[in-house]
């Protein structure tokens, strides 16, 4: 398979009328690719101040037919998640991700939802899981895998409720990737992403069939967001954060 | 995949007489894909510099595609993946077949990839008694009915309802045939139904690839359904089927190019699964697959660049072109004969299996050039098949009767004198036989014209003529 | 202080010349009451794009040069067509760039060559037009003169002037009628389909009559107008705006 591999890179020389790069030039590239240069960034949600994202994002991920529950706080969660269950007729079980980060739920306000923490089983028919940010500009989830957060709790099951707080909403997908790039431990030589990055918007769908939009061909056909407001002390330390990476 | 390319002007008129064909073309009319792409693009006032954005990155990237293949092939490693590198269509499928059996894999399933079909994949494994289980719904039906995709982003969309419910009750047997499948949603809960345990039982998962970051060695796969997603998790091993020109430098390149794809593709702002990936499951993850492959195909790839058809290489997929192609519109895709239709595949199609089988394809076009007009990577379409018309011409690939009779029209344009008698000559003697009614029902050598419409009969004098007397009577005044 | 009248070469195009001088006609009226005085080299047959679109670079490269030489010295070079002005404007240069002698004068050429309707409004800054055609009538955007030349607003403003017209937007109206030169007749088949829709979205808008700024589409379109019983006048704009509708009926009508 190294013959291919010469053949190939030689080939692509020959056609471009040039040797292999030299030192410098590569340099250069290399340069190029580690400074993580944005090119021109929407300002549709990035001239918002964070307030503004957050409606942003909530209109955006409601016009790709995802639904939005507000709550002010994790102790909130329960009651809404088995509200939305109720309203949709769905069996009030849900199998959540192991993730700590939905260790403040108090599920135990609401011993009539059966939980589950783990990943999901083919019957599985609610998940509940994080998300690791969330961006504005689209209404698109972003999600990544690990050991406490299993990639099929967001395909799997026939509804997917996503959590998401008020700090990880972020104007760009730029902006989600670099709050990935400093929250991965880098591990030499490799970047340390997740195996999977999930950018989620909206359920799943197919206009397969006469260009006739139907929710739910694979993945989920429900998504549910609940998106946890919580800013009141750190409103200021938020809204920072939201223009730093402007 | 077998062309047929060659047969165009027999499929082109097959496809004009079929009625199914032409009822499911009309539901792509101008109020659907086209009308959506324009809300997208009126949403997003950065649109068009995105589009000299993502021709740039493109571009850079083109012109240093050694160094990001490189690169990109280091960071595979790292992350723990394996890359193979595919001179020609045999070689990427004996590597996809190598890692099958080595997985002692006897179901596979895929994401949508044209590389796939380019390479004829499917029929491969099926003789080497791998059975191949194509997962997005409209690959899902036309597998069923050993049919090639029609579009780039809608493999089905040739068919109508009716005609997936008739295979649907023909290939599931084991449901009751008095069910209702009327609807393309009891199609699609349909399909689900039956594609979820395969998903589960699958031993390898393909996909192809959007894009190829260098950055990270990761593989983006764009999509609406979530088939690609369950592809490339469930199983032991998963294998990215993708050509050279995929790669970009950066996420944020990829971030840049994803803001103009899913917009041109169907008006969505972003598809409901952008899935990047790196490498296999990470120790400790509670799923993904063990294993990661990339084939990475050249098949003509490298000798397009620098060359007349280098900027076709900017491609990204998306499918406005076909979306917007009057041609497109009128005979669909199975037309072209393979596996790229409408614009994007009269262009390619002849770098990849050659001028000779593929010579009508640049042809058939009125070079209206909407294409280009709503291309996010701003590829000149309708130069680049100006181009292989000129190389049609030069190799005298263009039939006799044209070239003799272009030839003898351009020998006449040459020498005003003569053209100007001519032209006089013409327009008096049509004008007078065209008579009272002023238009022609046929016409000897106007067969092409007047079989479909009437030809309006000239006024009966040139317009030089008449102007030279106008200019007599205003001197002689 | 008296101005030096622009002196404008007329492109009739090879159409114009054989179908329907009357738009050469009416394109020398307008040009003339916009401020130019109006001159027709003779030795101008064709733009070429016959050839250059067949791939015949040699034979089209050659009438291209007789074109340049034919319209030398002109202020400016105005066509009744989008898809000649389109080539002299877009392809001229890029079919001479191997050429050093001839590519300055093709680039020359280029930058003063201009489709009708947008000289008018664009360049010599004619806002109305003092005309009058009572139809309900609607618009085909020719494909060449829209995409290579921006042509789109400047037809409408015109015609919004127009006393009695009232334009009806065409649904689709930028998409191609079919024609496409040597296409029409080498896929007669597609061509055909193109040509009956674009005949079935004007009779859905009702109107009466409709315009375009290229004698190609016109032709085609009046031809499949008739053939299907199509009572809809078709008149390339120049007509209308020119004040010559009554000098000639409309295209494929009777006497």
């Amino acid at each position: 398979m190294s013959g291919a591999r010469v053949e190939i890179l030689a080939g692509i020389r020959r056609s471009l009328r040039r040797g292999p790069l030299d030192g410098p030039t590569e340099a250069e590239l290399r340069a190029r690719v580690a400074a993580h240069r944005r090119n021109l960034v929407p300002a549709r949600a990035a001239a918002l101040d964070h307030a503004g994202q957050i409606d942003l994002f909530v209109a955006m991920t409601e016009a790709a037919q995802a639904t939005v529950t507000r709550v002010p706080s994790a102790a909130a969660i329960p009651e809404a998640v088995a509200r939305f269950l109720a309203a949709e007729n769905l069996p009030a079980e849900l199998v959540v991700a192991p993730d700590p980060g939905l260790d403040d739920i108090p599920w135990e306000t609401r011993p009539l939802l059966r939980i589950r923490r783990g990943r999901p089983e083919p019957e599985d028919a609610v998940s509940l899981t994080p998300c690791f940010a969330a961006v504005a500009e689209t209404g698109t989830l972003m999600l990544v895998s690990g050991a406490k957060t299993p990639t099929t709790l967001n395909f799997l099951p026939d509804t997917h409720i996503a959590v998401v707080r008020a700090g990880q909403i972020v104007a760009s997908y730029e902006d989600g990737w670099d709050r990935l790039r400093a929250a991965t431990v880098p591990a030499a030589p490799a970047p340390g992403l997740p195996r999977t990055v999930n950018f989620i918007t909206g359920p799943s769908r197919t206009g397969d069939i006469e260009q006739r939009i139907v929710l739910g061909a694979h993945g989920p056909r429900r998504l549910h967001i609940v998106v946890v407001d919580d800013r009141q002390e750190s409103d200021g330390q938020e809204a920072k954060d939201g223009q730093t990476q402007g | 995949m077998l062309a047929t390319s060659r047969n165009f002007e027999a499929n082109a008129r097959a496809g004009l007489a079929d009625r199914n064909l032409q009822r499911a073309l009309a539901m792509m009319t101008e109020s659907g894909f086209p009308a959506r792409r324009r809300e997208a693009v009126a949403a997003l006032p950065e649109f068009e510099a995105l589009r000299e954005v993502g021709s740039a990155i493109k571009e850079h990237t083109l012109a240093n595609l050694d160094f990001y293949l490189e690169l990109y092939e280091a960071n595979v490693i790292a992350a723990g993946g394996e890359v193979h590198w595919a001179r020609t269509p045999e070689e990427a499928r004996d590597a996809v077949l190598r890692i099958c059996r080595a997985a002692h894999s006897r179901t596979v399933t895929k994401g949508k990839s044209m590389i796939a079909e380019e390479i004829g994949l499917n029929d491969f494994l099926e003789a080497n008694r791998i059975t191949p289980v194509e997962t997005d719904l409209g690959e899902y039906i036309i597998q069923l009915r050993h049919e090639p995709p029609s579009h780039l982003i809608a493999p089905a969309m040739h068919l109508v309802k009716e005609q997936v419910a008739d295979t649907f009750r023909a290939e599931h047997r084991t449901l009751d045939p008095g069910r209702p499948l009327a609807e393309p949603r009891q199609l699609c809960d349909e399909a689900r139904a039956l594609l979820r345990p395969r998903f589960l039982a699958a031993d390898v998962g393909i996909t192809g690839a959007n894009f190829l970051v260098a950055e990270t060695g990761s593989s983006i796969i764009v999509t609406n359904e979530g088939n690609g997603d369950l592809t490339q998790t469930l199983p032991r091993v998963h294998i990215v089927l993708a050509s050279l020109e995929k790669l970009v430098p950066s996420f944020e390149d990829a971030a840049s190019l994803l803001r103009v794809l899913a917009r041109s593709a169907t008006g969505q702002e972003f598809s409901s699964y952008t899935t990047v990936s790196t490498g296999p499951r990470r120790p400790g993850d509670l799923d993904g697959p063990e294993a990661y492959h990339v084939v990475l195909l050249d098949n003509g790839r490298s000798a397009m660049l620098g060359g007349e058809f280098h900027d076709m290489l900017r491609c990204i997929r998306c499918g406005a072109c076909m979306n917007h192609c009057p041609v497109y519109a009128a005979v669909g895709g199975h037309a072209y004969g393979w596996v790229y239709p409408g614009p994007m595949g009269a262009v390619l199609t002849p770098s990849l299996i050659g001028i000779d089988e593929a010579a009508a394809l640049p042809n058939a076009s009125t070079l209206c050039g909407r294409c280009e007009s709503v291309c996010p990577v701003k590829i000149p379409l309708p130069k680049m098949l100006r181009h292989w018309r000129e190389r049609e011409f030069a190799r005298k690939l263009t039939p006799r009767v044209w070239r003799s009779g272009l030839s003898l029209w351009a020998w006449v344009a040459r020498r005003p004198a003569l053209y100007h008698a001519l032209t006089e000559i013409a327009s008096r003697g049509l004008g007078w036989a065209g008579g009272r009614r002023g238009r022609f029902r046929s016409l000897p050598f106007a067969g092409g014209w007047t079989a479909v419409r009437d030809l309006p009969a000239p006024e009966g004098r040139s317009f030089h003529r008449l102007w030279a007397e106008r200019l007599k009577r205003a001197r002689t005044r | 202080m008296a101005e030096r009248r622009a002196r404008v070469g007329l492109f009739v195009t090879c159409l114009v010349d054989l179908f329907r001088p009357t738009v050469g006609f009416a394109a020398v009226k307008l040009l003339e009451e916009a401020g130019c005085t109006v001159e027709v080299p003779w030795a101008q047959t064709c733009c070429g794009q016959p050839a250059y679109n067949s791939g015949d670079r040699a034979d089209a490269k050659a009438i291209a040069i007789q074109v340049i030489d034919a319209f030398a010295g002109y202020d400016y070079v105005v066509a009744p067509s989008g898809s000649c002005a389109g080539m002299i404007r877009q392809h001229y240069p890029e079919l001479v760039a191997d050429d050093p002698a001839v590519l300055p004068r093709a680039r020359e050429l280029a930058a003063r060559t201009w489709e009708l309707v947008s000289f008018l409004v664009d360049i010599r800054g004619v806002r109305r037009i003092a005309a009058q055609w009572p139809r309900e009538t609607t618009y085909h955007d020719a494909c060449s003169g829209l995409r290579e030349l921006g042509v789109r607003d400047q037809p409408r403003l015109l015609l919004a002037s127009v006393e009695g017209l009232r334009l009806r937007e065409l649904p689709g109206a930028e998409v191609c009628c079919g024609f496409g030169g040597t296409f029409c007749v080498k896929y007669p088949d597609i061509s055909d389909k193109m040509v009956d829709d674009k005949a079935a979205d004007i009779a859905a808008t009702g109107a009466t009559a409709v315009l375009a700024g290229d004698l190609g589409c016109l032709l085609n379109i009046a031809g499949k107008l008739t053939r299907r019983g199509q009572p809809v006048e078709v008149r390339h704009i120049a007509e209308v705006l020119a004040g010559m509708t009554g000098d000639v009926p409309p295209i494929g009508m009777s006497r």
